[in-house]
């Protein structure tokens, strides 16, 4: 008994001592060890599509410990400072934005980086933390839910840097800048008629903008809404990854032993279309492991928002954790066929592009907001 | 402006993050419905393709069959190879690969065109041959290049090996690329993986016995469609199938006679037939010149084949199936039969020959063909000595219809039906035929010519051959063939029955007695007296003289003073032992001059070959090398 109570008190000793330094590092706990467990997966799932790839492992462990430092910097920097950092980010990105235009206009081709000799990053990652920054921070002096001419506002904040975005062009990206705006506005209390509303007129621009396509571009929508209809050209994604994801059944093919992503027949098997890779050699049971994973992350990360004090914690934060959410959403849709192709990566399992460090850095920013709420409050 | 009211802010964002959980769950659940769908629902489907998606079939080409001569020997045969091969599905810039081929050397500048054209035509995964037989030069010079190369390989494959060179070439034939034309006409799955296809003689004419069938082997590819080892532990099964070789043939062609030949024809031009008059087998098949037959499997170069083609002395051609030549007077044997038969001649009674015929009422005169005079001379002297005036006057007598169809029954002026393609029939002339091609009636003079083998008669070596068996057979005809049999895996040969065709009918055995004493008299006291010194056998023979071009009237014909190309064809023709004829023989020499001298030797040495040499071997035609 005495040894039980030794061993006790020592575990409740390491306890206390670990949520000392999570509260002192301003991190949360949960969140933390889900994140950890998610990059496990990823290291895992990534020797395996990478075709057992040492040097993609270690790349990744470097970005995880990029993240990592941007996640502890940015937990530290409280709600205040993010908020009035929020326009001079916003105004940097933009600017660098037309800069990388300017340069792919100029070189007569897609341009996404900017090279600064030492680091090449993209400067749209910036917008996908300077945009819901930028938003939270406009309305949080603001009543909620938002009037009609802060509405316009936002808009203009959000239409601008998605469509310098898009123009480079990067659809996936812009998409997801487009989300992180847009689910600011949302959780803002934008009225229900107004969404439905926009919705309803979304759906009568996208019909008249159909005669207004060209043609490869209605070609790539039909081939989303039938792949087989192209099956060598854009269609060959869709279909090699479907038979992928099919083939692995309910417990999969077995770790490094999915034909079609050892075999080269999935395309970016490492990258885009990994979810794939889980569904072949993981099965269903692996792509649910990863899906609750995920839903924990976003619920946490949910819970976290409503926890923040603040106007623009809360606005900010839910926005990081819904997006999140979007991320995988439209990655897992779009590999399995229920979404059009778009460049969007399947979040911190994905291979390379600094969407690692970004996303860390977002979870930084959330556990941070949630770590100061009491100092906001008192 | 409203202000801001925290308790309200904050109602409207928890139910805000309720509608997002709510949300969430649904979109979750659209997602979890679709990866169930495709990973419970039809996840048998997707295994399928996943399956047909890594599992290539890789042809795995048949051996050839072997071709043997009658004795078991091996004619042809099968060695390894490195070939030169293109995947056009690999191949990302076709014209460039090829282009840069040329430039290290390993494809001709010439077939660039022809090569391109050839691989449009297979299918995008076919493997297309290139090149044949590298050098061990050429596969370095290619190793060293080899990354700059995508979709090429070299391919160890089997390639056709002919152990004797030109031996036989025109019976033979050879095989070569598989060429667009071929694929024409081949089942083409049926030759996915095979390189060479026959392309004359036997090789062409029993290609589909030669050829086998193709197996597989299912191979694990990726996407590029590379073969790869097993991936991870994953590891599928692959099915193959085995190729079912080609079958072996056994030719009636006898190595040792085929030899001597070629041996006693030497460098002359000219071609050789030996039947064997008891069943058609083709014994010996010679033209010449030839060419040797490797050259094509190992590709050829447009500008190596325009040499060929151009040699004025044609070794393509194949004149012992091919080559029309006026008969001379071989033919005055069926001649001498068709006098006996309509029953125009008494062969007893003596005609005075002085060197020349004139037809009644006409002062044209035909003359002897070698000039003199034969004097008193009966049938068996005429064909002995080859008395041109006693068959002028018999031809006239029997007149041109009778002579048409008498002689059409020795296999004239028709296909002899061999097993080998490319026969021609010759031509054996009728009032009808000059008519439709001359427009022109038909004149009293021209039934003389035909009665000593001139004029319009054109006849092959492969024709006088079969007429000299059917000579040999009494009248009895057999459809000559070059194989007369398959081998089978266990060594078993399967032989076919000879067949029989129409012969001579009608004809006496007096009739035949007569003629056939005056064949012998040919080789014992006649004009190939010479070939008959120290034989073992009796020989029964006739010479023949081709002209190449009309003597003038009244000039004296001397061989000695045209060209070598304008004169005379040498023939002869002979069966042995003249009794109980084994083999029937026709030898012809071009511009050889006269039958008796140029011919006439060789057909000595063929018959000896086979007559002489290993008889027993010569019988008994079964077993194994």
């Amino acid at each position: 008994m005495i040894m039980d109570d030794n061993r006790d008190s020592a575990a409740k000793r390491t306890f206390s001592a670990t949520a000392r330094l999570l509260s002192a590092l301003k991190l949360d706990g949960p969140l933390l060890v889900s994140l950890g467990l998610l990059a496990l997966y990823a290291l895992i799932v990534q020797y395996s599509a990478s075709g057992q790839s040492l040097d993609t492992v270690m790349r990744t462990l470097m970005r995880l410990g990029l993240g990592t430092m941007a996640m502890i910097a940015l937990a530290h920097s409280g709600p205040n400072f993010l908020r009035s950092l929020a326009p001079w980010l916003y105004g940097a990105g933009i600017a660098l934005l037309l800069v990388v235009d300017a340069i792919g206009y100029v070189g007569k081709g897609a341009q996404r980086w900017l090279d600064l000799g030492l680091i090449r990053f993209q400067p749209s990652e910036i917008m996908k933390l300077a945009v819901p920054m930028m938003a939270a921070a406009f309305m949080h002096e603001r009543p909620l839910p938002p009037a009609w001419r802060n509405l316009l506002v936002l808009a203009v904040i959000i239409i601008l840097p998605v469509g310098l975005v898009a123009m480079q062009p990067d659809l996936g990206t812009a998409v997801l800048i487009f989300a992180t705006g847009a689910l600011v506005v949302l959780m803002a209390g934008l009225q229900w008629q107004v969404i439905a509303g926009l919705v309803v007129a979304a759906g009568g621009l996208g019909v008249i903008g159909w005669n207004f396509l060209h043609d490869y571009q209605r070609q790539r929508i039909r081939i989303f809404l039938d792949p087989q209809s192209d099956p060598l050209g854009s269609g060959y994604h869709i279909i090699q990854s479907q038979i992928a994801i099919g083939s692995g059944g309910l417990f999969g093919k077995g770790w490094m032993n999915g034909s079609q992503a050892q075999l080269e027949f999935l395309p970016e098997r490492s990258t885009d279309f990994i979810f794939a890779v889980i569904g072949e050699e993981f099965g269903l049971l692996g792509l649910l492991v990863l899906l609750l994973l995920y839903l924990f992350i976003v619920s946490r990360s949910l819970f976290l928002a409503t926890q923040a004090s603040g106007t623009f914690a809360r606005l900010l934060a839910s926005s990081l954790a819904l997006t999140f959410f979007v991320y995988v959403f439209i990655n897992a849709g779009m590999v399995s066929g229920l979404l059009p192709v778009v460049g969007v990566p399947l979040p911190l399992i994905s291979y390379g592009g600094t969407s690692v460090v970004t996303l860390l850095a977002g979870f930084g920013i959330l556990m941070g907001l949630y770590s100061h709420r009491k100092l906001v409050n008192s | 402006m409203r202000i801001k009211d925290q308790w309200n802010e904050q109602r409207i964002f928890s139910s805000r993050s309720f509608a997002a959980l709510v949300v969430m769950g649904l979109l979750s659940v659209a997602l979890i419905g679709k990866l169930v769908w495709l990973q419970i629902i039809r996840h048998g489907y997707y295994v399928e393709l996943s399956q047909g998606n890594r599992v290539r079939q890789d042809p795995i080409p048949a051996s050839r069959g072997l071709i043997l001569d009658r004795r078991g020997k091996i004619l042809v045969d099968n060695e390894p190879a490195f070939q030169l091969e293109l995947i056009r599905e690999q191949t990302p810039d076709l014209t460039g690969t090829l282009r840069r081929l040329a430039d290290l050397g390993l494809i001709d500048k010439g077939d660039m065109v022809a090569l391109r054209r050839l691989i449009l035509a297979r299918r995008i995964f076919d493997s297309v041959p290139l090149r044949l037989r590298l050098t061990e030069e050429e596969i370095g010079r290619f190793a060293v290049h080899r990354h700059e190369f995508q979709g090429v390989e070299l391919r160890a494959r089997q390639t056709r090996h002919y152990p004797y060179g030109e031996l036989a070439v025109h019976a033979l034939g050879y095989v070569a690329a598989v060429s667009e034309d071929d694929l024409e006409r081949i089942d083409r799955p049926g030759y996915a993986g095979t390189t060479l296809i026959g392309k004359l003689g036997v090789e062409s004419a029993y290609e589909s016995q030669l050829h086998g069938l193709n197996g597989y082997r299912q191979i694990l590819v990726n996407a590029q469609g590379r073969s790869v080892d097993r991936q991870g532990a994953y590891q599928p099964e692959l099915r193959a199938e085995a190729p079912a070789p080609g079958k072996d043939l056994v030719l009636s062609i006898d190595l040792p006679t085929q030899q001597a030949a070629e041996a006693a024809l030497g460098e002359q031009r000219g071609a050789v037939v030996a039947i064997d008059p008891a069943n058609g087998d083709v014994l010996a098949l010679v033209s010449h010149p030839g060419f040797d037959p490797s050259v094509f499997g190992r590709g050829l170069t447009t500008s190596e084949y325009a040499q060929l083609t151009s040699n004025e002395d044609k070794p393509l051609l194949n004149r012992a199936l091919r080559g029309a030549y006026p008969s001379g007077s071989t033919i005055k044997p069926v001649m001498a039969l068709a006098g006996l038969t309509y029953k125009l001649i008494d062969p007893d009674k003596r005609q005075f020959c002085d060197g020349q015929f004139h037809l009644p009422g006409s002062s044209h005169l035909y003359r002897e063909g070698k000039g003199g005079k034969h004097g008193n001379v009966d049938l068996v002297d005429a064909v002995a000595r080859s008395c041109d005036v006693y068959f002028y006057s018999l031809a006239a007598q029997i007149g041109v219809e009778r002579i048409a169809s008498f002689a059409a029954q020795f296999g004239l002026g028709a296909l002899t039906g061999i097993d080998i393609s490319g026969e021609k029939p010759g031509l054996l002339p009728t009032p009808e035929w000059k008519q439709k091609v001359y427009k022109q009636i038909w004149y009293p003079g021209e039934t003389v010519n035909l009665g000593v083998g001139q004029g319009y008669l054109l006849v092959t070596p492969l024709q006088l051959a079969h007429m000299a068996a059917i000579l040999a057979g009494r009248g009895q005809s057999f459809q000559p063939r070059v194989v007369m049999g398959v081998r089978d895996s266990a060594g078993n040969i399967e032989r076919s029955a000879a067949i029989s065709v129409p012969g001579a009918t009608g004809i006496s055995s007096d009739a035949w007695a007569l003629v056939v004493k005056g064949m012998l008299g040919a080789t014992t006291y006649g004009t190939a007296a010479a070939i008959s010194k120290e034989a073992r056998y009796s020989i029964a023979g006739k010479t023949g003289t081709a002209q190449v071009y009309s003597v003038a009237q009244n000039a004296k014909y001397n061989a000695k003073t045209v060209s070598d190309k304008l004169r005379d064809h040498a023939w002869f023709i002979a069966f042995a032992p003249a009794e109980t004829p084994r083999i029937a023989v026709c030898v012809l020499v071009e511009n050889g001059g006269f039958g008796a001298s140029a011919a006439a030797p060789i057909a000595r040495r063929v018959m000896d070959a086979y007559l002489l040499d290993d008889p027993s071997g010569a019988k008994t035609t079964g077993g194994k090398p």
